[in-house]
């Protein structure tokens, strides 16, 4: 065969597409039986009820929608009217700060849990304890200490992204090969020295893996804090469109997050593979 | 031809003579000393596990010292001892008249794994160790000393690999490189070849004992190989099995300092050599842990010089035969 594994598997892609939209096309296509009505009460009416028409919204719809959002992704028209651009810069916003957070707690105890066992069983049970709860769960408790939605929603996005990124560093840290601390031994290599030139380095695929699987959470639970806070953000917007009843700009807003979601995970798998060394 | 003159080969059998009193190495000579180490480890029940207890050796400076013994006699904790990896349980090791305390740029490591650090290129590894070594030196001073280092080990060129381009015996290089660089007292190499296939070994052997010789350098060396400690040791150390393992004796290598790998198995006394060693490793490595002879003394093991003897007549090589009777 000439062409390659992946041409190929892009063209069943593609094919996949295609149908999928299709179906979609014909699904929501078709015109539904009509009763007649008075006039008065049609004008009342959606179409779903005058002309058959089904309410779900086609590929064509929802093309057309994300056209324009994208057209003019940054207007801004009052509260309730931004467009899909800021929503989205507010949502990344806040993923950047509460997860940054927590990069910069994560790391450091990971290191301290990885490298002391002292540290690692006295710390183990809070851990254990803490890694089950659902984020979303610390949020009536952030409204009321914090008092600032914003911040709550930040306060969250912090604590979903702090364990996988602690337990990574601790159990990466832990794993440095012995003979690679020995070697730092033999010369003579200070603590921080050490810590900097040979179990960084060692444990930093690991630290990465821990980092996407937070960033993956992160996403995910943003849309639902948002959807509580309210305010700005791609998870207000999707329950505002919801309340609007705009199924084209949810299916609108789907596609953009799960775009977004992949281009953050696709960010770390490059800063991971930067990192990874072969042995 | 000195090393052509017959001398009296003194019997390894426990014969309780003047081999016991032999030599004790003047402690102006002691470069090294290892004096009534020993290593216990915790076992069930409170009792306590001894690898080796009240084990004494003494180590000149400039010699090439192979130590031989079967797994599990505790000849990598005597190693990582003396390179201050591990605490002795007791005793202490003496270095250049200074007990060693825990790690030392002045003694250097060769690990049987050769850990390189894999993110590291060739160059990075090396340059490592020696801004370690010379904490204050200028980058040009410290990427000279490795490429110094690199260019010894016959490794010029593949400064910029990475140790997984590398093969096996290319990355054991690199570790001997950084060994070297960092121009250490004492070097400790713990089976350094045996992961290695028996060409690139050959190769390798015949490249440090070319440098030791060259420098000088003080080597302590761990070995399974019978043929290498041969070939590379000036005096090979022989450990009975362990648990409770005992420097068994001191066997002195008489063949000649300058050795040729070809014609090693020529060299007269080398049958004898390695027939003592052989059968020490199959029999008496075992019978000697239960009993050892009488009057032995672990703070002087007994040192044995094999000579040419009723062991080599018998050897197959014929064109030996009449070098030593010349």
């Amino acid at each position: 065969m000439a062409t390659s594994l992946s041409a190929r598997a892009g063209l069943v892609s593609l094919a996949l597409l295609l149908a999928f939209l299709l179906t979609w096309q014909v699904a929501v296509g078709g015109t539904a039986k009509t009763e007649a009505m008075d006039p008065e009460y049609a004008a009342l009416m959606g179409q779903s009820a005058t002309t058959g028409k089904s309410a779900m919204p086609g590929p064509l719809d929802v093309g057309a929608t994300l056209w324009k959002h994208l057209k003019d992704p940054f207007y801004d028209r009052g509260p309730n009217d931004k467009g899909l651009g800021i929503q989205l810069a507010y949502s990344i916003g806040r993923v950047a700060l509460g997860y940054g957070l927590a990069v910069l707690v994560a790391i450091p105890i990971g290191f301290l849990i990885g490298m002391s066992p002292l540290m690692s069983r006295a710390l183990d049970p809070f851990i254990q304890l803490l890694k089950p709860v659902s984020p979303l769960a610390w949020m009536p408790l952030a409204l009321y200490t914090i008092k600032d939605s914003g911040l709550s929603a930040i306060f969250v996005i912090f604590i979903c992204s702090l364990w996988p990124m602690l337990i990574n560093t601790a159990f990466g840290v832990a794993g440095t090969r012995r003979e690679w601390l020995n070697v730092a031994r033999t010369l003579e290599v200070g603590p921080f020295r050490r810590a900097v030139t040979v179990i960084l380095p060692a444990a930093a695929p690991t630290i990465l893996t821990g980092m996407r699987i937070s960033i993956g959470i992160a996403w995910l639970v943003i849309v639902a804090a948002e959807m509580l806070v309210g305010g700005t953000g791609i998870g207000y917007f999707v329950w505002n469109e919801w309340n609007n009843l705009s199924i084209t700009n949810v299916i609108t807003s789907i596609l953009v997050i799960g775009l977004v979601g992949m281009i953050l995970d696709q960010l770390l798998a490059r800063a991971q593979a930067l990192v990874t060394f072969p042995e | 031809m000195a090393t052509l003159l017959p001398f009296r080969f003194r019997s390894p059998e426990p014969t309780g003579d003047a081999r016991m009193s032999s030599q004790t190495m003047p402690s102006s000579e002691k470069f090294i000393s290892i004096e009534g180490i020993a290593r216990r480890y915790p076992g069930p029940g409170g009792k306590s596990t001894t690898v080796f207890e009240n084990l004494w050796l003494p180590m000149r400076r400039g010699e090439f010292v192979c130590m031989i013994g079967h797994s599990g006699c505790g000849k990598t904790t005597v190693l990582n001892i003396l390179a201050g990896l591990e605490a002795p349980s007791e005793g202490v090791v003496i270095v250049d008249g200074q007990a060693i305390e825990g790690t030392s740029l002045d003694r250097a490591v060769i690990f049987q794994g050769h850990a390189l650090l894999p993110w590291r290129t060739v160059l990075g590894n090396v340059a490592y160790a020696v801004s370690s070594r010379w904490r204050k030196a200028a980058k040009a001073e410290v990427t000279a000393r490795a490429r110094k280092a690199i260019a010894t080990v016959g490794l010029a060129g593949s400064e910029h690999k990475r140790p997984s381009e590398l093969s096996g015996g290319m990355k054991q290089r690199v570790g001997i490189a950084r060994a070297l660089a960092i121009e250490p007292k004492i070097l400790l190499m713990d089976e350094p070849f045996s992961a290695l296939d028996a060409l690139t070994r050959g190769t390798l052997q015949d490249e440090v004992r070319r440098i030791c010789v060259e420098t000088g350098q003080t080597v302590f060396m761990i070995t399974h190989d019978v043929d290498e400690a041969i070939y590379l040791a000036d005096r090979i150390v022989l450990m009975t099995n362990g648990p409770q393992a005992k420097v068994a004796e001191i066997v002195e290598n008489p063949l000649p300092k300058a050795r040729d790998r070809t014609q090693l198995h020529h060299a007269p006394g080398y049958y004898a050599l390695r027939n003592h060693l052989m059968d020490f490793l199959v029999s008496r490595s075992k019978t000697l842990r239960d009993a050892m002879p009488a009057g032995y003394d672990p703070r002087h093991p007994p040192v044995i010089r094999p000579s040419i003897s009723e062991a080599d007549a018998a050897t197959p090589s014929a064109d030996t035969a009449p070098a030593r009777r010349a």
